[in-house]
């Protein structure tokens, strides 16, 4: 199978073997108590790179997130910033800076005070803190509203403030802890896009955390999905989406239909596998599991097509069930279809393609087929 | 129908407080300012003019032409009730501030303390409320006595030969007043240091701050509303205070609440004490009104 590279931009340093990571996570392990955070982690995120920690609260991101930002000390392991350890340099001296969930801003200060703040803790000649704090408005278009407190902005203006704040001091990796989860749903996409266009002009590191998929996915080069401390893939967006490499990534970015089954042949590039639904899947599959031993095959729903008709050969990658139930959701509809032995799986269909003067509806009897390459099978 | 009652029971709770300021304290106000207005006179009540039904409208009018401002005048004349006043405002500051230097660590370990630790650490902080203000004040004399607690202590240890002479001295009222008053210093304090956000510390110091600077920088002006609620709390009563100069201070001790004390019960002289009364609510007016614009200023800051 082709391996799937970054469709964003041509930037893939963690391809190149001779490539230096930029921060380096090494058997990283953090407890709080009898609660282990961060369980033995291992992890290279490259200079430039927008590198994003993906999970479920309590999955041990942010924890990771404040290790970096020296707010945590690792209880075991080693963190390596730009070729220096940095676990024993309090977050004060750390050539970091973070962007807070909850924006942090000082309530006392003005927008001009707050992103001058750090400069100021570095002694800088007021002059040249002035220009700064003159072009970190200039870049987050906050120029008008340099006078006012935080309590005179809106979310999304709060949200700039905090990023030109958090630029200022122009850390070598900004960190930025869950930066659009105040936001509300239309800005958040155009701010997404905002801060890509910002990363890339400013050559800078952007490690964010966040639990929304969707923006990693948009916003990230790599995606490190975690859960219970540990990460279980590294990869860009498309190869998460499209090869997951376990049954947790697959059902935790976007939706899945996961058919459980026995493999009943192998080889050749292709595995063939016999679901507990009756119906034999072939399908492209770089690994080779022995035949008979159990496997998953996981298939997006866009990847499952639903018709009417019987596709040419019905006897692979195709199944017959009836339509349980649709959801309409104006650009594509959701086709739920209960296959004979009572699954449910779950097809869309972008409604570019739907007929809309002879719809298939409720209790219809459909088949539902996809391509050898459509799914993955998922060994564990 | 409940829209109606919600409305009229959100009127009746607004008039709640100002009828309680209206019966307890504009009314007697005003009796006391009507009071600084009149003349001693050997009677009771011992002034006049007095009011009675019998007067009639005419003879209500010609009584009020009676009243006089010679009380206030008096006042300034006697050097002795201006030495009073600012005798009384520069221990109550100097107090203020011993407190607010002793309360303010006091609240913000108690802010820093682990959660479940905080609500024993308060009850701590009000636990002196249980027993009566007059017996704990009657306590520090027994404590700073010559032959009190701390001089047997001391001397006993060794660190001094003889007794220090505390009792009867404004050393004495100034540890009254803050030992007094620490929790109402306390209280504010806590409770704005204990509402702060900690990713405000954080972010200072990820901008550059060591933990010091940050205190600085950050927690002391955000806990100011508290500052300067816990210093009116504590300021406010203590000018006016009674109590703790009567018992642990000297003769020489001069401070206003006495000074009413005496023209009230040693001299009767109510119009003068009335007049010293009506002195004292306007020099604490003006720290009030300071009060309630920091208040709302605080109100505009935390919306």
């Amino acid at each position: 199978m082709k391996s799937l590279g970054n469709i964003r931009r041509s930037f893939a340093p963690w391809t190149d073997p001779d490539a230096k990571p930029f921060i380096t996570f090494r058997n990283v392990t953090k407890k709080f108590g009898d609660f282990t955070a961060v369980d033995n982690l291992t992890l290279d995120i490259y200079h430039r790179e927008f590198f994003a920690l993906l999970g479920a609260s309590g999955c041990g991101k942010s924890t990771l997130l404040r290790m970096l930002a020296g707010f945590e000390r690792p209880t075991s392991g080693e963190i390596i910033l730009d070729g220096q350890d940095i676990a024993s340099i309090p977050p004060y001296k750390r050539p970091v800076n973070m962007m807070f969930q909850s924006y942090a801003l000082f309530p006392h200060m003005t927008v001009e005070s707050n992103i001058g703040f750090g400069l100021r803790q570095d002694g800088m000649p007021k002059n040249e803190i002035a220009e700064r704090v003159a072009q970190m408005l200039k870049l987050v278009k906050l120029e008008q509203f340099a006078k006012r407190k935080p309590h005179q902005l809106s979310g999304g203006q709060r949200q700039r403030v905090a990023l030109a704040r958090s630029l200022a001091k122009r850390p070598k990796v900004l960190l930025l802890d869950e930066p659009l989860g105040a936001l509300d749903k239309k800005l958040r996409e155009e701010t997404q896009f905002e801060l890509m266009d910002l990363q890339q002009d400013l050559g800078l590191t952007f490690v964010v955390v966040t639990h929304d998929q969707e923006e990693a996915m948009t916003m990230a080069d790599r995606i490190a999905v975690m859960s219970h401390g540990k990460v279980i893939q590294v990869a860009t967006p498309a190869e998460i989406y499209e090869a997951p490499n376990s049954r947790f990534v697959a059902d935790f970015i976007g939706d899945v239909n996961i058919l459980d089954g026995k493999v009943s042949a192998s080889g050749n590039g292709k595995i063939e596998l016999v679901t507990n639904d009756g119906f034999t899947v072939r399908t492209a599959s770089a690994g080779a599991p022995a035949s008979g031993s159990a496997a998953g095959f996981a298939i997006r729903p866009e990847k499952l097509k639903v018709s009417r008709n019987a596709p040419a050969d019905a006897t692979v990658n195709a199944a017959e069930g009836e339509v349980w139930d649709i959801g309409y959701l104006g650009d594509m509809t959701v086709f739920y279809v209960k296959l004979g032995s009572g699954k449910v799986v779950k097809a869309s269909m972008l409604n570019a393609q739907r007929e809309v003067e002879n719809p298939i509806v409720y209790d219809e009897k459909v088949w539902v087929s996809f391509g050898e390459t459509a799914g993955v099978v998922l060994k564990d | 129908m409940s829209k109606l009652g919600s409305a009229i029971f959100s009127r009746l709770v607004i008039i709640i407080p100002y009828a309680w300021l209206l019966f307890f304290f504009l009314v007697p106000f005003l009796i006391v300012f009507r009071i600084s207005l009149s003349t001693t006179a050997i009677a009771q009540p011992p002034y006049e003019p007095v009011f009675a039904l019998a007067d009639g409208l005419s003879g209500l009018w010609a009584k009020i032409g009676q009243f006089s401002f010679d009380n206030f005048v008096w006042l300034t004349e006697d050097a002795l009730y201006l030495n009073a006043y600012l005798s009384s405002v520069w221990i109550a500051g100097v107090s203020t501030l011993a407190t607010l230097l002793i309360g303010y660590p006091i609240a913000y370990g108690m802010a820093q303390a682990p959660r479940s630790l905080r609500p024993t650490l308060l009850m701590l902080v009000i636990l002196p409320f249980w027993t009566s203000f007059l017996i704990r004040v009657y306590a520090w004399i027994a404590i700073l006595k010559p032959e009190g607690l701390l001089n047997q202590f001391l001397i006993g240890t060794g660190i001094i030969d003889s007794p220090l002479i505390i009792l009867g001295t404004n050393w004495a009222i100034y540890i009254g007043i803050v030992y007094s008053y620490l929790p109402f210093m306390v209280l504010p304090l806590y409770s704005a240091l204990e509402k702060m956000d900690n990713t405000l510390i954080e972010a200072a110091q990820d901008l550059g701050c060591p933990q010091i600077t940050a205190f600085w920088k950050i927690t002391f002006p955000l806990s100011l509303p508290g500052v300067v609620a816990g210093c009116m709390l504590v300021f406010i009563p203590a000018v006016g205070e009674f109590v703790i100069p009567d018992l642990l201070g000297g003769s020489q001790t001069l401070m206003i609440g006495k000074t009413l004390w005496n023209e009230f019960n040693a001299n009767r002289d109510w119009p003068v004490s009335a007049a010293v009364a009506t002195i004292l609510l306007l020099i604490l007016v003006v720290p009030i009104v300071f009060f309630q614009n920091a208040q709302a200023k605080a109100e505009e800051q935390g919306r």
